[in-house]
């Protein structure tokens, strides 16, 4: 390969240049490849940092956000000073100024149907750092119908998952894919996002890290890679695993009779767009306003806060405490003579629960707050802590 | 007795236990023990024809269970089984 490198670059990879297996050839190999990151958040951050620092001659960034505060607890590639920029701004900033010797592309946008093949089709490989089913899903689909391995990996709570999709294997066929391990996304609701849910904050820089480290094994050669396995970490018992994922025969796009030939409605796909049913049919409400003016007058009523224990340590409008999760075994603790008020986070879980104390237990007397403790925060008492 | 890792995700219906233990012969008999004594499981187990959910996997040892004889898969007295779930937080 007649790829050159300054005396600057041989120095500053020089710990790669004396692995026996790795050498100047691996080095060559990651100079000329390029890999689109989609999302720079938790996982996006670490894998940024190394993909950088490792030298990776082509780097683009995928993302439409911009920091927050609440991100810097696990997003490393932001401080202080960037809250409120684009994140891809602030990202290309902080690694151009970690490597001098790549290129950065920033491409603040929305990744989506529209956009996400031919975004794709401009590098050689795909890392997944996004934070939804529906974005997850398209990501593998694209990274199909194009062509290009996808390194994979995903968080909740305490948990990550870590594998190698697509890859293109000795023998000229594709590894498995996110659609072989998971044909069909979970229903909305069943598992939140790390925003509703909560994530460690080191455990996307773990996992983030491992697929920095399988972008390079893919790129370069050198050992073997995740394709055909699913890595597990359990953080809470530092418990990990490895699992074997193998070719489902009915995926839709590499399964023995392949029936999508394109992207899809990826938030159809993901029931985020379905029609209202019976289940989530609207409740009976109450503003934050008018419940602060029946606090003020002394009007009767009781206040039900169906979050977890440690949402209300955070903070709390003095609802007596009954997780959704308990409140159908709960019901005694729930008053049928007065009017109830019931609130979550933001409303959701709080609707749920009213639909299901009215339906199986016949409750008529419950009023969901509307938006939650966080509209409550917002319109009633601003010196609550948000989450 | 076999031993079955219950994710994250799963937890809020087993009281946040992470393991569950019983005699069982099979991965059936292991999952009706569990949904038997966690009935609110069920459902993010199993659709309403009893057929196991394709957004969770369940292994035995390393090996999904469509590579072994399925829901049928026989176990032995200190197999591992896990619900593994589709999670997807990357963190915005």
């Amino acid at each position: 390969m007649s790829i050159p490198f300054s005396k600057a670059e041989l120095e500053r990879y020089s710990r790669h240049l004396i692995i026996p297996e790795f050498n100047i050839e691996g080095q060559r190999k990651l100079k000329a490849a390029s890999v689109l990151v989609v999302g720079s958040g938790g996982l996006g951050s670490p894998l940024l940092l190394y993909l950088a620092a490792a030298g990776v001659g082509r780097i683009g960034i995928v993302d439409f956000d911009r920091v927050d505060d609440s991100n810097l607890q696990r997003q490393v590639l932001f401080g202080v000073s960037d809250v409120g920029r684009p994140k891809v701004e602030a990202a290309a900033e902080r690694l151009r100024a970690l490597n001098p010797h790549i290129t950065i592309e920033v491409h603040d946008t929305l990744f989506t149907s529209a956009n996400a093949r031919e975004l794709i089709a401009g590098y050689d490989l795909v890392a997944d750092g996004t934070d939804n089913f529906a974005t997850r899903y398209l990501v593998n689909d694209a990274a199909i119908l194009e062509g290009k391995p996808n390194v994979y990996a995903s968080i909740y709570r305490f948990e990550g998952q870590c594998s190698v999709f697509n890859e293109l294997l000795p023998d000229g066929t594709r590894g498995p894919n996110y659609r072989d391990l998971f044909p069909t996304p979970p229903p909305p609701g069943l598992v939140p996002s790390c925003a509703e849910g909560g994530v460690i904050g080191v455990l996307p820089g773990i996992l983030g890290s491992l697929q920095a480290l399988e972008v390079i094994k893919v790129i370069t050669g050198v050992g073997e890679t995740l394709s055909g396995r699913l890595f597990l970490f359990d953080a809470a018992t530092f418990s990990t695993r490895t699992l074997k994922v193998r070719k489902n025969p009915s995926n839709p796009l590499t399964g023995d009779n392949p029936s999508q030939t394109d992207l899809i409605d990826y938030e159809e796909f993901c029931g985020l767009q379905a029609k209202p049913t019976a289940e989530d049919r609207p409740v009976r409400d109450i503003s934050p306003e008018t419940l602060q003016a029946w606090r003020t007058n002394g009007r009767p009523h009781v206040v039900i806060d169906v979050r977890e224990p440690y949402e209300a340590g955070i903070c709390s409008i003095g609802g007596e405490l009954i997780p959704e999760g308990i409140i159908a075994e709960s019901i005694n603790r729930i008053p049928r003579d007065v009017e109830v008020i019931v609130h979550c986070r933001s409303g959701v879980r709080s609707a749920r629960a009213i639909r299901l104390l009215e339906d199986a237990h016949g409750f008529k007397n419950l009023l969901n707050l509307r938006g939650g403790i966080l509209a409550w925060q917002k319109e009633v008492e601003p010196e609550l802590a948000r989450y | 007795m076999a031993t079955l890792l219950i994710p994250t995700p799963l937890r809020k219906f087993t009281g946040g236990a992470g393991l569950f233990s019983a005699h069982a012969t099979n991965v059936t008999g292991l999952l009706h023990a569990l949904t038997a004594e966690h009935p609110g499981i069920r459902p993010h187990l199993f659709d309403d024809s009893g057929t196991l959910r394709t957004f969770i996997r369940i292994y035995v040892g390393d090996e999904e269970i469509d590579a072994l004889d399925g829901v049928a898969t026989a176990l032995s007295s200190d197999e591992e089984v896990s619900i593994i779930p589709a999670i997807a937080g990357g963190t915005q």
